[in-house]
């Protein structure tokens, strides 16, 4: 198993390069030159080549890669091409407003997920599980974005109960716990749980009635035990499973929240990818890329090993 | 929109695959089971309404989709002359969403399709050749795993710029790796059978082999597979939209059509609903047909 765990780690290496490697070549994707936001068209020839090597533009990619990446262990992703702050700073700080909103969206989505999946396969055929079914496809077909502008319409123009822009007073960097900041980010989470809440609903729900089906279940009962303790052991032969595909959805709600983000002006990474889309602003769209899809690895990693370490029966590798 | 990734039954795929073999009549009864769900029979008929209403839009709506007045902006629903209201350059809605289904359901169809074809492909040659071309192409395809669907989608969109070509690009690239990674797995599992055993002692040389012995039993759970991700697709594509990113205005389509109106909530909230609605009405239905079309060649019940 740690042998397995290793592997896993130092597999990790070459996909983050990989990944790295990815990023870098959007720039590359980009019809034009990267720099095309800032020179102006008319600009003389040594003013271009001079902004060229300020960027370091100018040397071969294999070099350009290599220095991009050392940086980057280091922190430093360049500076924005529209604001000439460093990235770095503007990614952590809408970065937290990101991991806020997918934490709140996952609690809300993997709990309502794990309640309706597990009704559901106990009251398998009945009423329950068909609404619960119901919900689950629902939640998977609704555009998020569309589901984040009709509470708006709801809730904010209609009731008036809940504002619909922005994360609160002092923006991103003065969040606190209290009412001011959640009530606005009620109305972002709850769009934004509803794919995560319909996707483990029907992991959990296939998961757990083929448990309830098995023969150490039909054991169990002979034994005599009932209600709670049954539970118990349904949980903890579920949770592998369930536990992976809650860690992939959450990496979904890191990487899948610039639409939600759009919707309601919140500060996150998405928003912040949008702003660097429009603005052409390219080392900021390759670092919050290379930050979420960062994120993403190391999160796909965890699971894995949590998952190992949980269900020792899992040998793979 | 996030079951790309979610890949764990590639069991049922593998045991579809070898159902198919076994039964000769197997499209028929798959074909008699899924007429006998009215679940699907009904998505299927909204669905080849949405279709048709889009392909004969030109002829069916009642004004043009690009002229408006600016005299009638923002009408509400069930203005006379205007039964779902104008927008906000006065356009006619109802005109606008019959077009608009062109744009958005070929926007949702066609990078599926796309990368059915090559997805489909690489798996067969990964999973059939295996050694250092199964490590090439399977490996590549997990950078991809990587990153999230959508990021992968805006970021691909984000640098090749807006556009319908690179919409198409950026979303036929998001589906290629989890389609070849099905392909592949359903390939490995027919490999290894019989048949395919016999095939190549009577003398059959490779490319033989997979198009008659392997290419049938590896398409079925495939394409299934790849209906999943229709409504997956049309949710980017029109998300896509929705940021600037896919079709430019003023080509009517549903996602770029809500972000428009959008600007307008505070003054005609209903109206800015109706594009959505029709993203997921449309959505749902392909949802339902996939999960009907997967129980029905799921003949072991």
């Amino acid at each position: 198993m740690f042998v397995f765990i290793i592997r896993r780690f130092l597999y990790a290496i070459p996909i983050a390069l990989a990944v790295a490697a990815v990023c870098f070549s959007l720039v590359h994707l980009a019809p034009g030159d990267p720099l095309t936001a800032i020179i102006p068209a008319d600009a003389p020839a040594e003013v271009v080549i001079a902004i060229q090597q300020a960027y370091g533009m100018d040397r071969p990619l294999l070099v350009q890669f290599g220095s991009w990446i050392q940086r980057a262990l280091q922190g430093d992703l360049g500076v924005s091409v529209a604001t000439g702050r460093p990235v770095m700073g503007d990614i952590a700080l809408a970065l937290s407003n990101t991991l806020l909103l997918a934490f709140a969206a996952a609690l809300l989505g993997f709990l309502g997920g794990i309640l309706l999946g597990a009704l559901a396969a106990i009251y398998n055929g009945t009423w329950i599980d068909k609404l619960a079914t119901a919900l689950a496809i629902t939640g998977v077909s609704i555009p998020h974005y569309w589901l984040g502008l009709l509470l708006v319409i709801i809730f904010s123009v209609h009731l008036d109960w809940l504002p619909s822009m922005g994360a609160g007073p002092g923006g991103s960097s003065d969040w606190r716990l209290d009412w001011a900041h959640l009530r606005h980010l009620v109305l972002p989470a709850v769009t934004m749980c509803f794919i995560p809440m319909g996707i483990v609903t029907r992991t959990v729900r296939a998961t757990v009635s083929e448990i309830l089906n098995s023969e150490f279940v039909t054991a169990l009962y002979a034994r005599g035990l009932r209600g709670r303790r049954i539970a118990l052991h349904v949980a903890k032969n579920a949770a592998p499973t369930v536990l992976s595909v809650m860690g992939l959805q959450f990496g979904y709600l890191l990487g899948g929240s610039i639409l939600v983000e759009t919707v309601f002006s919140w500060p996150g990474t998405g928003y912040l990818l949008n702003t660097a889309i429009f603005q052409r602003d390219i080392p900021l769209l390759q670092g919050i890329i290379l930050v979420l899809a960062m994120f993403f690895v190391g999160l796909n990693l965890l699971v894995d090993v949590l998952q190992t370490l949980m269900d020792p029966r899992i040998k793979r590798g | 929109m996030t079951t790309i990734a979610s890949t764990t039954s590639k069991e049922k795929f593998a045991l579809a695959a070898e159902t198919a073999a076994v039964s000769r009549g197997y499209w028929t009864t798959v074909w008699t089971r899924l007429v006998r769900d009215p679940v699907s029979v009904g998505c299927a008929v909204v669905l080849l309404l949405m279709v048709l209403i889009a392909v004969f839009a030109p002829l069916l709506a009642p004004y043009d989709p690009s002229q408006g007045t600016m005299l009638k902006r923002l009408s509400p629903i069930g203005t006379e002359g205007h039964w779902l209201g104008t927008d906000e350059l006065g356009r006619d809605m109802l005109s606008r969403l019959m077009h608009g289904g062109q744009m958005s359901l070929m926007m949702g169809l066609l990078p599926v399709f796309i990368a059915f074809a090559i997805g489909t492909s690489l798996g067969l040659i990964a999973g059939f050749f295996g050694g250092w071309i199964n490590s090439l192409i399977m490996r590549t395809t997990d950078v991809f795993f990587a990153f999230p669907a959508v990021l992968l989608a805006i970021a691909i969109s984000g640098a090749l710029g807006a556009g319908f070509i690179n919409a198409i690009i950026s979303l036929t690239l998001v589906f290629i790796p989890p389609i070849a990674r099905v392909a592949e797995s359903v390939t490995t599992s027919v490999r290894n059978l019989d048949f395919v055993e016999a095939a190549r002692a009577s003398g059959a040389g490779n490319f033989t082999i997979i198009r008659v012995h392997v290419l049938g039993n590896v398409l079925g759970p495939v394409f299934i597979y790849a209906t999943s991700l229709v409504s997956v697709c049309m949710i980017l594509a029109a998300g896509l939209s929705f940021l600037g990113l896919g079709v430019r205005p003023p080509t009517p389509e549903w996602g770029l059509m809500l972000n428009t109106l959008r600007q307008s909530i505070y003054i005609q909230p209903w109206i800015s609903v109706l594009p959505g609605l029709m993203i997921f009405i449309t959505s749902l239905c392909f949802n339902l047909l996939s999960d009907g079309l997967r129980s029905a060649m799921d003949i072991k019940r």
